[in-house]
């Protein structure tokens, strides 16, 4: 297959309002396994972006007060059923500049597809930053997807980051994010999974609020059908006065699945205050009772509940 | 006959006796109160009519049109016609209030904004908000009603439509009560509220579970008039407990 057909199957496999990621006004990169099939830059972005074996080396800029209106798009992809890609992210996030990444990662034939990520991120005194991943997968099972980030948030920055995995199998996922947080930071970091057949999840996610006032949520949401097995470890810890925070981990758990939520909240400073919020089990009686007294199939009913969760 | 019947039902949950012995026939297009004090068992005669997993397992029949729906799962009486807006209706997080009202529509031809229109809720404002923690008591409520309009069944329990409903509002849910009758919807209000009795055209007084007295909303308003709360019928014959 030549790459241009593998740029036009990554394209279609994304959402329909997504398909533009190629015009000539939106910031954009396009990687398939580990070759740049697209890039378009703005003024005060700065995007290397450097093959390796068995993907891309990336260094991403945003120049000190730069804000980035519009959302910049990264695709990563492998059309192939059985391979290996790797992503390796250098971010720096200067001063006062504020950017929103929009990333598809899309395996849409995988039989046999490793995608790592290891991304290190830094966020200067003041900058914004917001990245939105959305996972395309195939409904083989067939991948296995490893992201890891180091994420430094300075004095006053906004880290914000959402992962969602509701199309297709996940096949196994293990999520391993780490933030450091300074005064007046913020850290936010959600994740969306729709577990099916035979998926494996974990997420792994610690924030330490380091500086005064500085404030971390960390979000689980997941749905876990047929024999899925999922583990959620959320860690948070806060040593500065008027540290804030809270985990949020909801599990739906349908027919034979296995859910485990362990929440670790430590404060140490009298100050600070933490906390956390977990419910793991079938779906709330009263929510389906109500759907189904509009008339609602169990099935139905449940599904809504859980598309709900997932939104 | 009544399109919906309940004979001679008793319902235990635990130790407690919830429904005894209770008998009423709902008339079709008819608008119906429910009244009696908390913990009379209101709520769990609406939730056995609609045949929630647990108010199931009750002795004696729930009847629509004279064929028993006892063995029927809720879901199944919903699509026989039969709907209920709850006391305290659940919360749903993430869930659209245009996508939970299109839920139960089932090919009915009102749209969400009408629907929202009729119980008095911005169509705009409230549309794309979620079903969940964010919405008020009364808003919330509103929102089950417009669920049920945009249902439109033909049997409608209404739990306690008052209760967190300011004046204005309850202006509105009156206006959407007459318009059910002139739809032919029979309607079963469970009320603490003598201006909703005062809709009905029949009121049932219930207590510890047992129908103490049924007539016009009219003779049952003396249960208001006289302040019968809390009552302690339970042990004393029928006729002592009326007068
Ligand atoms: N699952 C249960 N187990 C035991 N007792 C129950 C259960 N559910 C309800 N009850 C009891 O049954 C009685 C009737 O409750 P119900 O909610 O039907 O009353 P109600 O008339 O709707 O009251 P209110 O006006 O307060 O809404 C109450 O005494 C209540 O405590
Ligand atoms: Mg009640």
């Amino acid at each position: 297959m030549s790459t241009n057909n593998f740029l036009q199957e990554i394209i279609e496999s994304l959402p329909a309002s997504h398909r533009n990621v190629m015009d000539k006004d939106t910031a954009h990169l396009v990687i398939h396994h580990n070759e740049v099939l697209g890039a378009h830059l703005v003024p005060g972005l700065d995007v290397q972006a450097e093959p390796i074996e068995d993907g891309v080396n990336i260094k991403i800029r945003v120049d000190k007060g730069t804000v980035i209106e519009k959302p910049v798009h990264m695709c990563f992809g492998m059309v192939p059923e059985e391979g290996l890609q790797k992503i390796i992210i250098n971010a720096v996030i200067e001063e006062d500049a504020a950017i929103e990444v929009l990333a598809h990662c899309t395996f849409p034939n995988a039989i046999d597809i490793t995608h790592l990520m290891d991304a290190t991120i830094h966020l200067e005194r003041n900058a914004r930053y917001s990245y939105f991943e959305r996972h395309i997968h195939g409904m083989k099972g067939g991948v296995k997807v490893v992201p890891k980030a180091k994420v430094y948030v300075d004095e006053y920055a906004r880290f914000k980051t959402e992962f969602e995995l509701i199309k297709g199998l996940v096949g196994d996922i293990d999520i391993f994010y780490e933030g450091f947080v300074k005064r007046e930071g913020v850290m936010d970091m959600m994740a969306r999974i729709y577990g099916r057949e035979n998926d494996r999840i974990k997420i792994n996610e610690t924030c330490h609020l380091e500086g005064e006032s500085s404030r971390g949520v960390l979000t689980s949401h997941i749905a876990c059908r047929d024999r899925t097995n999922a583990s959620v470890y959320n860690t948070l810890t806060a040593t500065a006065p008027f540290a804030r925070g809270h985990v949020d981990c909801k599990e739906i758990v349908q027919e034979n699945a296995r859910a485990k939520a362990v929440p670790i909240v430590e404060v140490a400073h009298p100050q600070a205050h933490v906390t956390h919020e977990a419910a793991l089990g079938s779906v709330d009686s009263k929510q389906l009772q109500t759907l189904m007294s509009r008339g609602l199939t169990e099935d139905e009913a449940t599904e809504l509940i859980i598309q709900g969760l997932l939104n | 006959m009544g399109i919906l019947q309940v004979k001679d039902v008793s319902l235990k949950l635990g130790d407690k006796k919830v429904l005894e012995n209770l008998s009423i026939d709902f008339w079709e297009g008819h608008i119906h109160a429910v009244v009696g004090p908390n913990g009379a068992g209101k709520s769990s005669l609406a939730y056995a009519m609609m045949g929630l997993p647990e108010y199931r397992n009750h002795e004696g029949d729930i009847v629509i049109e004279g064929s028993s729906i006892k063995s029927l799962p809720v879901d199944e009486r919903a699509r026989l016609g039969m709907s209920l807006a709850w006391q305290e209706p659940a919360r749903y997080e993430g869930l659209k209030v245009d996508t939970f009202l299109k839920a139960g529509s089932r090919g009915s031809s009102r749209t969400t904004d009408e629907a929202l229109d009729m119980v008095g809720l911005e169509p705009e404002v409230y549309k794309y908000r979620a079903v969940d923690k964010t919405l008020s008591g009364g808003e919330r409520k509103r929102i089950e009603l417009a669920s049920i309009l945009m249902m439109q069944p033909r049997i409608f329990l209404m739990d306690e439509p008052d209760s967190g409903i300011d004046m204005s509002a309850l202006q509105k849910i009156f206006e959407v009560i007459s318009m059910l009758k002139k739809q032919n919807t029979t309607v079963i209000l469970i009320t603490h509220s003598l201006e909703v009795l005062r809709h009905a055209e029949h009121a049932f007084l219930m207590c510890h579970g047992k129908l103490i007295d049924k007539g016009t909303a009219d003779k049952i308003i003396y249960y208001f008039e006289n302040n019968c709360l809390p009552c302690d019928h339970q042990n004393q014959p029928l006729e002592e407990e009326i007068s």
